[in-house]
């Protein structure tokens, strides 16, 4: 017997060591490389910084984890959270009749032509697509161009007159980052929706409706619920990359940071690392509450 | 008698298709109803006419006499058994079954009180908390059952409630849908490709082929009157015999039907009337309650015969493939058919 078949039936015969020799090099990659430098760089948010001397030193302290309660950073926190939320709502309201309709009425060609035009927009690159967005929404872009075409320019100065909502133009607006953000994400959340959506048995609507129930009520008792794991799956992509972002926020919209540019300008011009790691902790705090709450409402009982 | 489902020249065509070619049926009030046929025959086409999932290229569907045509499913007062049962996996098992009267406004407690009184009726008492995939197929079946028949409907309809069970459960499900629906007294309406099913339980079966309608009839006269060559060799087992050999044996060019059980090996006496062929035997299979045999005759014609072996003790002549044999049976035994094309 050659070394090899016997090493072959060794590890037929060990079903658990031929598991063990698989995993081995992924899980130490994935351990050593993902959620050891995460944790690290959370160890630090309990380091000390020092204001004048601008350095670090190991000393534990909760200083930085307090801090993020400072008015001044719990407004940053809230304005993400505020803008995270406004954008998973609206990107599944959105994308849920596109993913339904990719679902259930295309087949073949149609749905490959649905699948790239969905997923192409994420081909290029996205800091050139949010430039262009500035330009769209600038003073005297397309956007405004077209409310005036459409004799609608009365109503876009009123909304951008709501405090929260607006600003002085659209691209400097809560409303025109929050537009950039669903644009940019829209595609995270169809695909889980699509993919949901694909696996509801054709049967169990028409069940539904053999039992005497209306189309709106197939879709509230039935459609939905089943489709609340995709719907949760995407939010969990817009909510946490909106959490993360620091490209938008300086780009389009109104002054003042987010989470990702707090994060960012932390560890680049000020250097104070302890503050960028312990930012970092707030939206995997977020969305592991999140995803506690979906999961108690029975969002992936049906998995 | 009073019709609850009435067809009248239905067909339906998927493009090129005819699902559905030309049937007419009537399905009399508190009758099991099969429709009977191979896959593709359009037995199920019919039934999903029946529950509005599909609307008839043409031809007119009476459901209790009033035009089903342009009513959505939800409004016709039939209900479904599906094959895959399509249990919402959503909801628990109580929540199933009170789905049709919770879509129609039933007050909680009400709908409640009748979702359990259902479950108990399919011995599925207790179960109401269950979701679903918690439970095994045949349980699976007896919630669809009852989520159907809470609604009380007038007709209920079944597409291959059985296909998914293994043989004994499905032989014990058998008899208890035959009994709930003699208890409750509420037509139904049966899918199946299985013969001895669609014989066993209902009083009358419609044998489908290709889109169209081949025989109408009790389980009996369906089985010992086949009308055509298919209807022969789909419901149970059969001998065709078709042209020259046809009309030597029976005076008849027609084809007729000869049942495997109703053919005995040997010589017949000397003053019967019975008709008597040979052959060579070709192979014996041992099956238990039964024989069978393959003869071929002189003429290249197979004949396949089947001798019970009702004698608990060893069979009285020992056959060898190979040997010449005779075999007859009487006249009445053959039936003729219509000369259209076999299954």
């Amino acid at each position: 017997m050659t070394p090899l078949r016997t090493l072959s039936n060794v590890l037929y015969q060990r079903p658990n060591l031929y598991l063990a020799l698989l995993l081995v090099t992924p899980l130490g990659w994935f351990g050593a490389i993902y959620l050891g430098s995460l944790l690290n760089l959370l160890w630090q948010g309990f380091y000390t910084f020092d204001d004048f001397t601008m350095a670090v030193t190991p000393t534990l302290t909760l200083a930085n984890f307090a801090a993020l309660f400072n008015p001044s950073n719990f407004d940053i926190i809230v304005r993400t959270v505020t803008m995270a939320v406004a954008v998973s709502l609206a990107s599944a309201v959105l994308a849920f009749p596109i993913a339904y309709y990719m679902a259930r009425y295309t087949r073949g060609k149609t749905k490959a032509f649905f699948y790239i035009a969905v997923m192409m927009p994420m081909w290029a690159s996205y800091i050139v697509k949010t430039y262009a967005w500035t330009l769209l929404l600038a003073k005297g872009g397309v956007a405004q161009w077209f409310t005036q075409q459409l004799a609608l320019d009365g109503l876009l100065q009123a909304i951008l007159g709501i405090p929260g909502v607006g600003g002085s133009t659209l691209s400097t607006s809560h409303l025109g980052r929050f537009l950039v953000f669903v644009y940019i994400w829209l595609p995270f959340m169809i695909l889980p929706i699509q993919a949901a959506l694909e696996r509801l048995p054709p049967s169990l609507l028409q069940a539904s409706a053999d039992l005497g129930a209306k189309p709106l009520q197939t879709f509230m008792q039935v459609t939905l619920p089943l489709s609340i794991p995709g719907i949760a799956a995407g939010s969990i992509f817009t909510f946490s990359l909106t959490l993360g972002d620091f490209i938008v926020p300086q780009l389009v919209g109104p002054p003042g940071y987010f989470i990702g540019s707090m994060v960012y300008a932390q560890q680049g011009a000020i250097g104070n690392m302890p503050m960028a790691a312990a930012f970092t902790l707030v939206p995997i705090v977020l969305i592991a509450l999140y995803l506690a709450v979906v999961k108690r409402m029975g969002a992936f009982d049906a998995l | 008698m009073p019709l609850a489902v009435q067809f009248t020249q239905v067909s339906r065509t998927f493009g090129e298709v005819k699902a559905v070619d030309q049937v007419s049926i009537d399905i009399a009030e508190g009758e099991f109803f099969s429709l009977l046929g191979p896959s593709g025959s359009g037995k199920t086409t019919c039934l999903r006419l029946i529950a509005g999932f599909e609307q008839p290229s043409s031809g007119s569907i009476r459901i209790h006499g009033l035009e089903a045509a342009g009513v959505p499913p939800y409004q016709r007062d039939v209900n479904t058994v599906f094959q895959d049962y399509a249990l919402f996996p959503h909801m628990n098992v109580l929540d199933n079954v009170a789905y049709g009267l919770k879509v129609k406004g039933t007050p909680k407690a009400e709908r409640h009180s009748r979702a359990e009184n259902a479950l108990a009726m399919v011995a599925l008492a207790g179960y109401g908390a269950r979701k679903p995939a918690q439970l095994s197929g045949g349980q699976r079946q007896r919630v669809a059952l009852a989520r159907a028949l809470v609604n009380r409907p007038r007709v209920l309809l079944l597409d291959e409630p059985l296909g998914a069970l293994d043989l004994k459960l499905r032989e014990q499900m058998q008899v208890e849908l035959k009994n709930l629906q003699r208890q409750l007294g509420i037509t139904f309406v049966f899918v199946t490709h299985d013969q001895t099913e669609a014989l066993s339980m209902s009083d009358r079966v419609a044998v489908f082929n290709r889109g169209r309608i081949e025989q109408v009839d009790t389980p009996r006269n369906l089985y010992l009157n086949p009308a055509t060559p298919f209807v022969a060799s789909f419901v149970g087992t059969s001998n065709v015999v078709r042209g020259a050999l046809a009309e030597a044996l029976s005076g008849s060019p027609a084809p007729f039907s000869i049942r495997p059980e109703h053919i005995r090996l040997g010589a017949a006496g000397p003053d019967s009337r019975h008709v008597q062929v040979e052959g060579l035997l070709r192979d014996i299979q041992y099956q238990g309650s039964a024989t069978r045999f393959e003869v071929q005759l002189d003429s290249g014609q197979l004949l396949a015969v089947s001798q019970a072996n009702d004698s608990w003790q060893a069979m009285p002549q020992a056959w060898q493939p190979g040997q010449r044999v005779q075999a007859h049976w009487p006249q009445e035994a053959m039936t003729q058919l219509q000369d259209t094309e076999a299954y």
